[in-house]
């Protein structure tokens, strides 16, 4: 479980990215948390850094956009989905649990 | 519309060929490419594919790396269309429509897509070993073993976007770099004087030494044919090890001279792409569309859709009115740009600073943005563009 900051410091539309190994993207869609794996799967670029648009992140670079709920990439370039991992709210700090890394899938 | 030729099977050639699909074409599709390999992405051959060390024992096909395929055997299988690799065209016969390859086989069919990019310039008199232009996989995957013979003095001839990528990547190697630049100043075409400036900075920050103001007049080699020095045209002889040329490109053209399509850079398109023979779009680095040709990934993946939408049509049905946008990545600073800058826009830095090599700036015509700039700063960047993007800004169609 990681610390992400306090639920007052992630308004709606807004974005945290943390220095994990890989970095992990804790998104406010409109009240709703969530958390990917920060690089874009196409080449490289931080989606903390996208646009968020409903439960949907556009990648800054080449606008590949994903799901947030699913990990799914919705258009191309992107075609592999980003990690989803777990968001809870405890005392008003946000947490995200780590999903295990799968397999040897590269 | 019953067969559709592809000619040039990469990026913007893809896109044209699942656009096509996509949009409910079920009919013959053919795409003719004359490299070997599968579509594969170039912008990182200049980035990431020098100098990642995952990448850099060369042994399996690059093309089948999977940040530089552009496809995988799912979608190939999916598309249905025969593809001929390695294999040119070498004619157009506009009047049949019909496709001369280099193989001797002639494709005739109802549409015709051109996609075959651009080509790199090269300088006049006889290329020696050792001296590169950097376009292909195969060229990148030369220039990578190259550089990983051991620490060289590398002299990069041009210093426009390939150029000082290709510089930072070798700097990041350990080589030492000189660029060499015609123009007083890199990137002024692009970026206007102020901001090229602050660009050009980031050569020097990393102990790279830039050179304007200068031409090359020949590259000497040794009695091997190996490349040994440039000759500069103010006389001066710069020792190198290996030299790479990024002088720009020319539209892949050549092979539609006597077709009687309309070439002045680039086959010339309307505004959708359609070229003055409704059964023939063009799209991508080779395409001139509506009097502007673009040079740059985003825009060879937009006009696809628009292109294909109107070959299927019959006529330009569609114009494409996307905002020109491009990246590039050197130094560890991403540079993004988007708009229709001209001549005389002021450029304003609106968040951060030049020192730090992060900031954001908007080009002003006449109180309105014309286009934004951004070293470092995706995400406001991001948010400009798009405003941008709405109608309400476009300047031209
Ligand atoms: C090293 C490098 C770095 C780049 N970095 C960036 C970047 O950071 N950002 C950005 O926006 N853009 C970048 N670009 C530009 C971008 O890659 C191009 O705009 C894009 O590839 C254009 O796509 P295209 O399909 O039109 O042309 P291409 O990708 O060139 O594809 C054309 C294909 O047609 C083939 N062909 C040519 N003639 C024939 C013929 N007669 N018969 C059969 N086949 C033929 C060619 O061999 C090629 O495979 C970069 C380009 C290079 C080379
Ligand atoms: S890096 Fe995200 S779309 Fe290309």
């Amino acid at each position: 479980m990681i610390p992400v900051c306090h639920l007052a410091d992630l308004p709606a539309g807004e974005s945290v990215r943390l220095d994990t190994a890989p970095p992990i993207a804790v998104f406010n869609a409109d009240g709703e948390l969530y958390a990917i794996d920060d690089t874009c799967t196409h080449q490289d670029a931080s989606l903390a850094d996208g646009w968020l648009e409903g439960c949907l992140v556009e990648c800054p670079l080449h606008a590949a956009s994903f799901d947030l709920r699913t990990g799914a990439p919705v258009c191309l370039p992107a075609r592999r989905p980003v990690r989803t991992h777990p968001v809870t709210v405890e005392d008003g700090m946000v947490y995200v649990h780590l999903t295990a890394e799968e397999g040897t899938a590269a | 519309m019953k067969s559709v030729t592809v000619i040039g099977a990469c990026l913007a050639g893809l896109y044209a060929a699942r656009a096509l699909r996509a949009q409910g074409y079920d009919g013959r599709l053919t795409l003719v490419g004359d490299e070997p390999h599968l579509p594969y992405d170039r912008p990182p051959l200049s980035k990431e594919f020098l100098t990642d060390p995952a990448t850099a024992d060369g042994s399996a096909d690059p093309a089948g790396e999977a940040p530089l395929a552009l496809t995988d055997a799912e979608e190939i299988a999916g598309l249905d269309a025969e593809w001929l690799l390695g294999t040119r065209a070498t004619r157009l016969d506009t009047r049949h429509r019909a496709v001369h390859l280099d193989t001797g086989r002639v494709l005739t069919t109802d549409g015709i897509v051109l996609a075959t990019g651009a080509a790199p310039r090269r300088l006049p008199g006889p290329a020696p070993a050792g001296s590169y232009t950097l376009r292909t996989l195969d060229d990148a995957g030369a220039l990578r073993a190259d550089l990983a013979r051991g620490p060289a003095r590398v002299v990069v001839i041009g210093g426009g976007f390939i150029g000082a990528e290709v510089a930072a990547s070798c700097t990041a190697l350990g080589h030492q770099v000189t660029v060499v630049e015609a123009a007083p100043l890199p990137l002024v075409p692009q970026l206007g004087e102020k901001m090229a400036e602050l660009c050009a900075r980031l050569h020097g920050d990393h102990g790279v030494a830039l050179l304007t103001g200068t031409g090359v007049r020949e590259l000497r080699a040794d009695g091997d044919g190996r490349v040994t020095a440039v000759e500069l045209t103010d006389g001066r002889l710069l020792t190198a090890d290996i030299v790479v040329t990024g002088i720009g490109v020319r539209p892949a053209t050549d092979w539609l001279a006597g077709s009687g399509l309309p070439l002045a850079d680039g086959v010339r398109c309307d505004a959708g792409c359609t070229t003055p023979i409704p059964a023939i779009v063009a799209v991508g680095d080779v395409a001139q569309v509506a009097g502007a040709r673009a040079e740059h990934w985003t825009s060879a993946t937009e006009q696809a859709a628009t292109a294909v939408h109107n070959l299927l049509a019959g006529r330009t049905v569609r114009t494409h009115r996307a905002l020109p946008y491009f990246w590039s990545d050197q130094y560890g600073v991403r540079i993004q740009f988007a708009g229709h800058r001209a001549p005389g826009d002021v450029p304003r830095i609106v968040e951060g600073s030049p020192d730090d090599r992060s900031f954001l700036a908007r080009y002003e015509r006449d109180g309105r943005t014309s286009a934004v700039l951004a070293l470092n700063r995706p995400r406001p960047f991001m948010r400009l563009r798009r405003e941008l993007a709405r109608p309400s800004h476009a300047t031209t169609g």
